[in-house]
């Protein structure tokens, strides 16, 4: 799991980018918390061709990528 | 398409609002600009002395209250901070100090690109250069660390304290510096200031338009998307200023411009440089301030503070030329940025 909350854009993409470039993961979670970093996160994992379901957590949101 | 709207519409409404603007009274091909603006309400505050650039803008009284509206609407206002403040308090006075050397922020930057203004595609070079060093940084480790959760006050503070401060000018003009002439003289009515500032503010805050952003996102991960709303405001301007008749293409005699070409490289890299290393241009800076983020009500301070120090000591620049420190000026923005780079990716590192 990576935990970018706190993190402004675009570290939670990079962080995102870095594990799916080392490790190349079937499953993802990625926790951020702010909405710039979940749309940004979202949108890079799209089309690094991942599905993505958001849940919010107290005011996170959990990320999780699937292939 | 769909998600690109905002973005798109963001661009089109400020390349619109600095045509009226500018129209109504604001200075040629300046009809929005965060750099601009911020430096008149330092001089309005007395914190610098140039006389001809002091005004308390309420476009950027407007920015911060319609981004925290939309912000609190959306329930996505939150106090945060803590990332580094007083780094993001030095990297802000070098993006101003940068800035002032260029004539603009990047904003106005593409205003100026619209009204066929040279200058500013020479300066575009260089903020897309600047943007590049940064994200150089970035890819090698390079973080201001993370925000926290803070007291809600600490998010309050700025978004109030401007309010305040428009209020004031409106009650009691006489406590604030006001140029009779030159540039800071030059202004729209200010509820039509006011409104356009909000509605940029809560488009911006909507869509997270980023001038730096945009760029810094097609180097790093070839996503386009920010990037759209730059062209649309280059668009809207241009067509604008065809039709209005006020298309001028070329490198002399334009408005509140030099044709120094390397200073104008120069100073809007370290826009670009600073501005991706603080995570957003100065109007993003804005957003986030109304957005609760003191981080970025710090940087902006810092904007306020290092437009004081442009003009105090002579390193902004005029339509004549770049200031007598200019140069100084430059030397020294690019010696921090490359101090705050290198030591802060060595300590990501470790």
């Amino acid at each position: 799991m990576i935990d970018a909350r706190g993190l402004a854009c675009p570290t939670p993409v990079l962080m995102t980018q870095k594990e799916i470039a080392q490790n190349s993961p079937v499953a993802l979670e990625v926790l951020v918390d702010n909405h710039s970093a979940r749309e940004n996160v979202k949108r890079f994992a799209e089309s690094a061709g991942y599905t993505v379901s958001v849940a919010e957590e107290g005011g996170d949101y959990r990320l999780t990528l699937t292939k | 398409m769909k998600k690109n709207l905002p973005v798109l519409l963001t661009g089109v409404v400020i390349g619109i609002a600095a045509l009226v603007l500018t129209a109504c009274g604001n200075p040629a091909n300046m009809g929005f600009c965060t750099a601009c603006f911020l430096r008149d309400i330092a001089g309005a505050l007395k914190l610098h002395s140039a006389s001809i650039v002091q005004y308390v803008r309420p476009e950027i009284v407007g920015i911060i209250a319609g981004a925290a509206a939309a912000a609190l609407i959306k329930k996505e206002w939150k106090a945060v901070g803590g990332s580094s403040p007083f780094t993001r308090f030095i990297l802000a006075i070098c993006v101003m100090l940068g800035a002032l050397v260029f004539l603009g922020c990047p904003l106005r930057m593409v205003i100026r690109i619209g009204g066929g203004d040279l200058n500013a595609v020479v300066g575009l070079v260089g903020f897309i250069a600047g943007i590049y060093a940064g994200t150089i940084a970035l890819r090698k480790g390079f973080s201001l660390k993370r925000n926290y959760a803070e007291p809600r006050i600490d998010g309050v503070w700025m978004p109030v304290l401007m309010v305040v401060l428009l209020v004031l000018a409106g009650l009691a003009p006489a406590l604030f510096a006001q140029s009779t002439e030159g540039p800071g003289s030059m202004h729209a009515p200010v509820m039509l200031a006011l409104a356009a500032g909000i509605v940029v503010g809560i488009l911006a805050q909507r869509s997270r338009f980023c001038m730096a952003g945009g760029i810094r996102d097609v180097i790093m991960f070839n996503q386009w998307n920010l990037t759209l709303g730059f062209v649309a405001i280059i668009v809207t301007v241009l067509i604008g200023n065809l039709i209005l008749g006020k298309f001028n293409l070329g490198f002399t005699d334009q408005p509140v411009a030099h044709n120094d070409g390397v200073m104008n490289f120069l100073g809007m890299g370290i826009v670009g440089w600073g501005s991706v290393l603080l995570g957003g241009c100065p109007l993003r800076q804005l957003i986030l301030t109304g957005e609760g983020n003191s981080d970025s009500a710090i940087t902006v301070t810092g904007f306020v503070f290092g437009a004081a120090l442009a003009h105090n000591f002579g390193t902004a620049s005029s339509a004549k030329g770049p200031g007598a420190n200019g140069v100084a000026a430059v030397i020294a923005c690019y010696a921090v940025l490359l101090i705050v780079t290198l030591v802060n990716v060595r300590a990501s590192k470790e």
